[in-house]
């Protein structure tokens, strides 16, 4: 699938340009512009931001693959990263986490047949003094218990 | 006691009451002064960096080259992702302005005109905290060309945020640096040091969030009054993140040297259930775990910690009660180092897998006699011989825990374990390690 970013889109990436001296140092922000855009960094989106930014592909890939937020397949309408690190471990996030891979018949990295939910095990997000926690999208949902997940999930469906 | 970083005022994140509360004044006092003379303030005030190795600020500024043709950069990072940290975001949130101006007095320091906040990619809410305060300073003239006017000087720096995207590595200075330039977060050899070749082969100093959020209230009170504050040699107050098993987890700001008891019992209000500490882990969890039974009058300072054999790191306090299975958390520990290591270094990249593999054995209670002493040693093979310091990181946890807390380890071990002869040091022997073992 061909990808060409929207001129909103295009004009954003101009004021990114504007922060750094050289156009590759807007990579990282590149991405994310078009990862809202096309909902994941298909190889075409790839070659797109390596056109805009004067740089090669490969220079794309390796920065894509790198980084854990950058999604090469399309992630579930709703992204449920749970934290299982030390501290929310020790308050009970593995109940949480195993509750929700049975709840949603998923595993770690997995997307639902109707694309509603994928999960993923993730490491600390900085809410280990509110533990145990995780994120649906970019919201933190903290102080969480196994109830409420399986709440929250249900209220998605 | 009185708090630096975050103060209990109301709404103390909105300018408006900031520049009540003598906001904004301390840059306007330090641009009156000339660059050397702030630094001078700083390195007196004996402030020491909160991002994990507590340098001195002062120094670490006086490292940048006063002559150079050269841009100058100033990077602050606020990558927080160090397991047991969750600090630098109440910043963010209760109190941008006070890290803003903190900015501006370290980027007049040291002559530079554009300054990097480096922010993890999931804190988007606080990345937007942090915008929205940046965007009514900009507003109010308080940063960028417009300063020139605002307080009548020649100097004028540009603040941006630089969003990461999901890496623990990047936190690592050069690995932050290389980021910024838009490529994957490999830390560089070292030397060069950033003040010489930093960002774009430029001169750059790199701080924490909180570091520089204490640099205004020094420039306006007086480095004598910071120097009096909690421990002598490590002074200031600290962000004390608690966690895990107490019953009011959360940030507590009190002076460095506090007692560790005194935190956990009378602010972190004790171990739910009354229960024994076991095990706590005090500067995040790539810092020495501690016995729960060596606490008693351990301040958390520097020094002190270094004395009993840990360290400060990011004051992310992990507390792990009497039921805690050891086993299982050094497993989830080598996890995260495992997953985070950025590949270039062999001991790093293999080690980090090679102990999650044998850890992994003993919590599935399959491990082989051997497996104590093959842990530790491939531990003691990653410190020391890696390109950053997430090879110890990763090494140090692996070493101390099973030093400190072996008759845990021995009691997953299959009956074919022989228990080492009383009082020796189990940690540092050397067995031989064949790679076919794997
Ligand atoms: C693997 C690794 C991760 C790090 N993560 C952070 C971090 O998230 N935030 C931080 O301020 N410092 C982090 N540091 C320390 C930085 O390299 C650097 O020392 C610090 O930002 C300097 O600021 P300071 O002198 O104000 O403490 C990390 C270091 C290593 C080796
Ligand atoms: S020590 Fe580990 S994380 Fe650091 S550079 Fe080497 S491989 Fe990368
Ligand atoms: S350990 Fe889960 S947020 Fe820190």
């Amino acid at each position: 699938m061909e990808f060409k970013f929207t001129e909103e889109n295009l004009e954003k990436i101009n004021r990114v340009f504007a922060k750094y001296p050289t156009k590759k140092a807007a990579l990282m922000a590149v991405l994310y512009i078009a990862q809202e855009q096309n909902r994941y960094i298909s190889h075409e989106v790839m070659q797109e931001v390596a056109k805009l930014l004067e740089i090669t592909e490969e220079e794309v890939i390796g920065v894509v693959s790198f980084y854990t937020m950058y999604h090469t397949h399309q992630p579930g309408k709703y992204h449920l990263q749970v934290c299982t690190n030390v501290s929310c471990m020790l308050r009970g996030a593995y109940d949480i986490w195993n509750a929700i891979k049975e709840k949603t018949g998923l595993e770690d990295g997995q997307t639902s047949e109707d694309g509603l939910f994928s999960i993923e095990e993730v490491e600390c997000m900085g809410s280990c003094g509110t533990a145990p926690m995780m994120l649906v999208n970019e919201d933190y949902i903290e102080n969480l218990t196994k109830e409420k997940a399986l709440e929250l999930i249900d209220s998605l469906k | 006691m009185e708090k630096i970083v975050l103060p209990d005022i109301e709404n103390f994140h909105e300018l408006d009451v900031y520049k009540k509360h003598g906001g904004y004044e301390a840059i306007r006092k330090a641009l009156a002064q000339t660059p050397d003379e702030v630094i001078d303030t700083v390195k007196k005030s004996g402030l020491r960096g909160r991002g994990g190795a507590a340098f001195s600020t002062g120094l670490k500024w006086s490292f940048m080259p006063k002559t150079t043709d050269k841009p100058k950069y100033l990077c602050v990072n606020g990558d927080e992702s160090e397991p047991g940290s969750f600090k630098d975001r109440q910043i963010f949130e209760y109190n941008p302005h006070q890290l803003i101006e903190g900015i501006l007095i370290a980027a007049y320091a040291i002559g530079s005109n554009n300054a990097y906040v480096y922010i993890r990619g999931e804190y988007h809410k606080w990345i937007r905290l942090l915008q929205k305060a940046l965007d009514d300073a900009y507003a109010e003239g308080l940063v960028g060309e417009a300063m020139k006017k605002t307080y009548g000087t020649n100097f004028h720096v540009d603040i941006f945020i630089h969003k990461g995207a999901g890496a623990y590595i990047c936190g690592e200075e050069s690995a932050l640096m290389e980021s910024i330039e838009g490529k994957r977060g490999y830390p560089r050899v070292k030397p060069p040091f950033p003040a010489q070749n930093g960002l774009w082969g430029c001169p750059t100093t790199i701080n924490n969030i909180e570091t520089l959020t204490n640099v205004p209230a020094i420039i306006n009170k007086g480095w004598e009054w910071f120097a009096a504050i909690g421990a002598e040699r490590h002074p200031g107050t600290i962000l004390y993140g608690v966690s895990g098993h107490v019953n009011k987890p959360g940030v507590y700001e009190l002076p460095t040297g506090t007692l560790l008891t005194d935190i956990i019992y009378n602010y972190a209000g004790g171990v739910p259930g009354d229960k024994k500490i076991k095990c706590i882990i005090p500067g995040g969890s790539s810092m020495p775990p501690l016995r729960g039974d060596s606490i008693e009058g351990l301040r958390m300072d520097a020094e002190s910690l270094k004395a009993a054999g840990s360290s400060i790191g990011t004051a992310g306090i992990m507390v792990m009660d009497e039921d805690t299975d050891l086993v299982k958390v050094l497993a989830r520990i080598t996890r995260f180092y495992y997953i985070e290591s950025c590949g270039q270094c062999t001991p790093c990249r293999e080690g980090t897998g090679w102990m999650k593999k044998i850890l992994d054995r003993m919590v599935a209670g399959k491990a082989r006699s051997s497996d104590i002493d093959l842990v530790v040693n491939v531990a003691s093979n990653i410190d020391g011989n890696t390109i950053c310091a997430l090879g110890e990181a990763a090494a140090w946890p692996v070493m101390y825990m099973i030093e400190r807390f072996r008759d845990e380890f021995e009691a997953v071990m299959d009956n074919t374990y022989v228990p080492p002869i009383k009082n020796k040091v189990h940690s540092m022997r050397q067995t031989k390690i064949t790679v076919d073992r794997y």
